[in-house]
This record gives structure tokens, sequence and C-alpha cells, in this order.
């Protein structure tokens, strides 16, 4: 326990400076939004799709007010529920791709990279080719293909979202899992007659693991923005199902022109909110990891003699 | 030594071209099979409501889809070998005409939104990277963040909601309706691109209300990868400013503004050109987005317009011609880094 929460702090007791505020203001940001997601029901003053409240039906597209602190859109939707509802709408569709994305991608390098031959090469290119692949157009092309088996729900705008993200984890592990095979103890472990599986479930898979977290956060703001993306030109989550930002997005941008700037602005800030959250994590994350970018905290050097200089 | 380097690099070079060939032979692949081999048939996507069983079997023999798989498959290697993508079901259109009528305006869109993010992203980054950790720094790098966090469309709603109004900009399509009128009926439409066109028309005219329509839309995907570059050029700047020949310069006694803008700053661009491709494929992900947003006569806009007719041969020959670009210009790119970085042929 000790060490895992040790683990834990080491990307607060390593950094420094800008590094650690990044980190701490990103960690800020996501948790208020998985907040707001896990608590929704509370939260939210009236239901996603909710156009009257006792009786009395809300204004169309009315400004923002005491009933309506967000003001209330064309379809006379509460602005501020549909947001509090889209993190929920948000996190789900990003927890759901990445962890689809985890399950098919690190066993999959796992294995490419610890066999090689043929199944590794087969499975490289086919990966190089997905991952060369404009990803917001493979993102569209498999929603298009999933919302019209699956319909417009979460798990298929996970699936889509997940195509794009999978190559990167199956490269990573992979990558790492070639070059940690020839370590000495992977080697000792296959000379104690250790099978391939139990030693890449216990020799390798904690080693190769280790980049995934960056990876998942930094994958996680890019989810965002696809999903809002996919929302937008309305490939997405169907508005009646639950409140999604980025298909709010395209009703808003009607209004644009009209001075109606509520409907627009507010699903817009959580947006970039949360991405900005998340980069921040990831990016402090991979100052802390990547060694090349981390700037230890220094301790001064005193010299004594006369030929003493400051330290740079 | 001379000898052993112009050799390498040719055959670096046929060794990228023939790997396009098997990296694109994959990609149609995969679109044949995401788009073809999943259930439910592009004839009844398309026209399901319309024509009875019969009509719709007729139809579906007619252009192959009951053939079995495998001769569909070949079917579409060769066509798109011959360079035919087929016709699209909605509006009976070759997709080959689709992409010359609209593939000008993502071009001029892409060019656009390329020249102001390398405007914006080099000089910040250059400027984030020199002065690391302090307020520029933190100010750039902040607005780097933004950048990438800002959705298009709703970098598009905003300016369409507080910039276009007050300068009297134009939010959709990429030219007024005479602009496209006369640049028609007086055969001046030559390389179907009205960029290129209403230049080589010489009016003046013509010129300003292709660039004022152009302006919105190519700042906003601009901003999208201007973030990009901030990044990455401030990266690499932290780690050139670090390596032993910038501190051999100061040892030197050269002055600090001298070696980082004679030593550094050259260095730390090199990576841009490489990055410039893959930045390609986010660009078309994103034009996207943009022309949706402005209503802006490309190929993405007619994507859309197309996914949601579910036509499945427009679909799939759309992004079998982005797919080919993609690869083709990142073949460009990995040739032209060969010329300038002599590490990459080994």
């Amino acid at each position: 326990m000790r060490k895992f929460l040790k683990i834990l702090a080491k990307p607060f007791t390593e950094t420094a400076g800008l590094a650690r505020w990044m980190l701490v203001i990103g960690l800020a940001i996501t948790a208020v939004f998985v907040i707001l997601a896990i608590f929704a029901p509370l939260l939210a003053p009236y239901g996603f799709a909710q156009a009257s409240a006792d009786g009395v039906k809300f204004p169309k597209a009315g400004a923002p007010s005491g009933d309506h602190w967000f003001g209330t859109d064309r379809l006379f939707f509460d602005v501020l529920s549909r947001v509090i509802w889209g993190a929920r709408t948000a996190i789900e569709v990003v927890i759901l791709s990445i962890v689809i994305c985890v399950a098919v991608g690190v066993p999959l390098g796992l294995v490419s990279g610890y066999y090689g031959g043929w199944v590794d090469r087969i499975l490289v290119l086919i990966m190089d080719a997905m991952f060369a692949f404009p990803s917001f157009l493979l993102a569209i092309v498999f929603s298009f293909l999933l919302t019209g088996l699956l319909g417009g729900t979460v798990l298929a705008v996970a699936l889509s979202l997940s195509a794009i993200y999978v190559p990167q984890y199956f490269r990573v592990v992979r990558n790492t899992t070639v070059s940690a095979k020839e370590a000495a103890y992977v080697e000792a472990a296959r000379a104690i007659g250790a099978s391939d599986f139990v030693i890449m479930r216990r020799y390798l898979f904690g080693n190769v693991v280790q980049s995934v977290p960056v990876l998942g956060t930094l994958n996680a703001a890019d989810a965002i923005l696809t999903l809002a993306g996919l929302g937008f030109l309305g490939l997405g989550i169907q508005s009646t199902d639950a409140a999604e930002w980025g298909h709010d997005l395209n009703r808003a941008l009607a209004d644009a022109g009209s001075g109606i700037w509520w409907t627009g602005l507010y699903p817009g800030l959580a947006i970039v909110l949360l991405v900005t959250g998340l980069t921040l994590v990831g990016e402090g994350l991979n100052e802390t990891i990547n060694p090349t970018l981390r700037r230890r905290r220094l301790l001064p050097v005193v010299m004594s003699g006369p030929a003493a200089r400051e330290e740079r | 030594m001379t000898g052993s380097r112009s050799g390498s690099l040719p055959r670096y070079i046929l060794q990228r071209v023939l790997l396009v060939i098997p990296m694109i032979w994959v990609i149609l692949t995969l679109v044949f099979i995401v788009l073809r081999v999943a259930p439910g048939d592009p004839v009844s996507a398309a026209l399901g409501g319309k024509l009875n069983d019969e009509a719709l079997d007729q139809r579906r023999t007619a252009l192959g889809f009951n053939d079995p798989l495998i001769q569909q498959y070949w079917d579409y290697l060769s066509s798109v070998v011959r360079l035919d993508f087929g016709t699209t079901f909605s509006d009976n259109q070759k997709v080959l005409e689709v992409v010359r009528d609209n593939g000008g305006a993502t071009l001029s869109l892409t060019l656009a939104a390329f020249v102001i993010a390398l405007l914006l992203g080099i000089p910040l980054g250059l400027v984030a990277g020199r002065y690391r950790d302090t307020v520029p720094d933190v100010v750039i790098r902040v607005f780097g963040i933004l950048t990438y966090a800002a959705p298009i469309f709703f970098v598009g709603f905003l300016l369409q909601a507080y910039v276009a109004k007050p300068l009297g900009l134009p939010t959709s399509g990429a030219a007024g309706v005479e602009t496209v009128f006369y640049m028609e009926r007086d055969g001046l439409n030559k390389t179907h691109v009205l960029l290129f066109d209403v230049f080589l028309s010489g009016n003046s005219y013509y010129i300003e209300d292709v660039l004022k329509h152009l302006l919105l839309p190519a700042l906003t995907l601009g901003l999208l990868i201007c973030g990009v570059f901030i990044r990455l050029v401030r990266v690499n700047i932290l780690q050139t400013m670090q390596s032993d020949y910038v501190e051999a310069a100061e040892a030197r006694g050269i002055s600090t503004s001298k070696v980082t803008r004679r030593h550094a700053f050259r260095n730390a661009l090199v990576p841009v050109i490489t990055v410039i491709g893959l930045q390609f494929a986010l660009l078309l992900g994103g034009a996207v987005l943009t022309e949706s947003t402005f209503n802006w006569p490309g190929l993405g806009q007619r994507l859309v317009e197309y996914i949601n007719d579910r036509d499945y041969v427009a679909v799939q020959g759309i992004v079998t011609v982005f797919a080919i670009a993609v690869v083709l210009i990142s073949l460009l790119v990995d040739i032209v880094n060969a010329l300038i970085d002599p590490r990459v042929r080994y």
C-alpha cells in the first residue's frame, strides 16, 4: 500500500515549478468534471431533454436568467443541465474507449513484440496503416458503420474512438517488449523454466505498461475532441439519448449570427476546459517520465575557494 | 565518401517508394473490409424506402454487390488502379469528378491554414523555448494548449459570433455568388482551384472576395495545428540548447543571442519538416469540421453529405482518395527529409 502511494506521488515529488503546477491544475479541472459526471442527476437543475418544469414550458432560446443560469436553446432545453449531463456522456465514452484500447492494444503489442516473426510483421503493417490514416476520418468511417449497426449509442461511439487509438498502444507496448525481452531477467526467467505466458504476464507486463498512463491521459483529451467532432457532424450520440456538447454546438452554430451566444459558448467552454485539464495532466506526467525533459529540483552547490562560481 | 552518400540516397528513395505500395494496399483492404464486408448493403441503405425488393435486387446485381466478396475485392482493387473510384448513388456523379470539383476548395483551405500555422507557431515556439519558464513561455504554452483544446467548430462559432460581424467578413462559402457565377461564365476556372483561378484572372475584385471568404476558415483550421508547431519547436529548442555544440559555441565566447540564432534555431527547425507530413493527416480531419462550420464547398463537406445519404460508394471513393493523398504526402515528406538530414538515409 505504501509502495503504491509512493508510485502515485511520484509525479509530484519528482517535478518542480511549472510542471508540478500544470499537473495540479490539470488534476483539479479533471476532478471537477468527474464530479459533475458522477453526480449529474443531483447537480443538474433539470433533465437533459426536459423542455418544461411543473407544467410551465421553458422559453425558446431564452437568455440566461435566474431560472436558467446558462439560458435555454431553440429546443427549449436548459443549457446548464445539458452542459452538466454532457460531462457524464463525455466521461463515459472516454473511459469505455480507453478500456477497450488497453484491453486490445496491450495484449496484442505484448504478443507481437514477444514472438516476433510474421504475425508481428503483419500486425505492425496493419497498425502502421491505421496510424497513417487521418484519425478523424477513421473515426468518421467507423462511426458511419457502427452507428448503422448499433445505433447512436455510447458503445458505438466508444468503439469508433478505440479504432483510432489502439495502434498507438500497440506500438508503444510492442516496441518496449522487443527491447525488454532481451533483458537478463527475462533470460533468467526462461532459464528456470517459466512459460511464455508467465514471462509475458509477470516479467514483461509490468515493465511495458509504464508509458500507458501518459498515453491514456493524452488520448483521453483527444477522444473528447473527437467525440465532440463526431457529434458536431451528427454522427455521434443522438441528442434525445444523451446530452453531447458537440451536437449542441452544431445546433448553436445557426444562432451565432443572431446574437444568441449562450447556446454555443457554454458547451464549447466545457470542451475546452476538460481537454485542457486532461492535456495538462498528460504533459505533467510526460515531463516526469521523459528524462530528456525533466528538470529535477536542484540543490545549490556551494564551492569553497575564490574560483567558486554560481551553478548554472 | 561522396560516392557512398550519393549511392544511398536513391536507394533510400526507391525503398521508400516501394513501401508505398503495400501501405496503400493495406489501407485499401481496410477500407474495403470496413465498408463492404459489414452487414447491410449499400443499395438498400441508400434506396431502401424508395424501391421494391425486386428492383433493389436488380440494382445490387447490376452493381456487383451480389458477387462473392473476393470478386468484389478484386474489382475494387483493380478499379482503384485504373483510378476509377466509382459513381455515386445519391447524385450519380463520378467520384473522381466530385474530387476534382471539391478538392480544390479543400486544398486552398489546408494550404492557407498551413501558412497561418507556420507564421504563428514557429516564432511563438522559438520565443517560448528560448525563455523557458518565464512569463512569455507560460503564456505561449497556455495559448498552445488552448488552440489544441478548443474544437474547430467552437473557434468557428466564436469567430462567427464576435469577429465576423464587426469586420463584415463572410462566414459561409468560398466566394460570393457573383464571383462564382462570373468566373464560370467567363471560363476562368482553369485549374478548378478557385484560389489559383482568381489570381490567374488578375481581377482584384474576385481576389479580394475569395481572400475575405478564406480568412476565417483558414484561421480556424490554422489555429488547430499552430499549437502543435509551438510545442514541437519549443521542445526542440530546449533539446538543442542543451546539446554539446551549443555549449561549445558558448564556451568560445559567442554571445547567447547569437548562439541561439545561428546554432540552436536552425537545427531545431529540421524536425518541423518531418512533422508537417504528420500534420497533414490532422489537417485533413480538421478540414472536414472546418468545412462544415463555414459551409465551405470542399471534399470534407461532400463526405459528410454522402454519409448522411448513406452513399457507400461515394464514402468509399472519397475515403480512398484521402488515404492515397496522405500516403503520397508522407512519401514526399520522407524524401525531402532524407535530402536535408543525411542521418535518415542510413
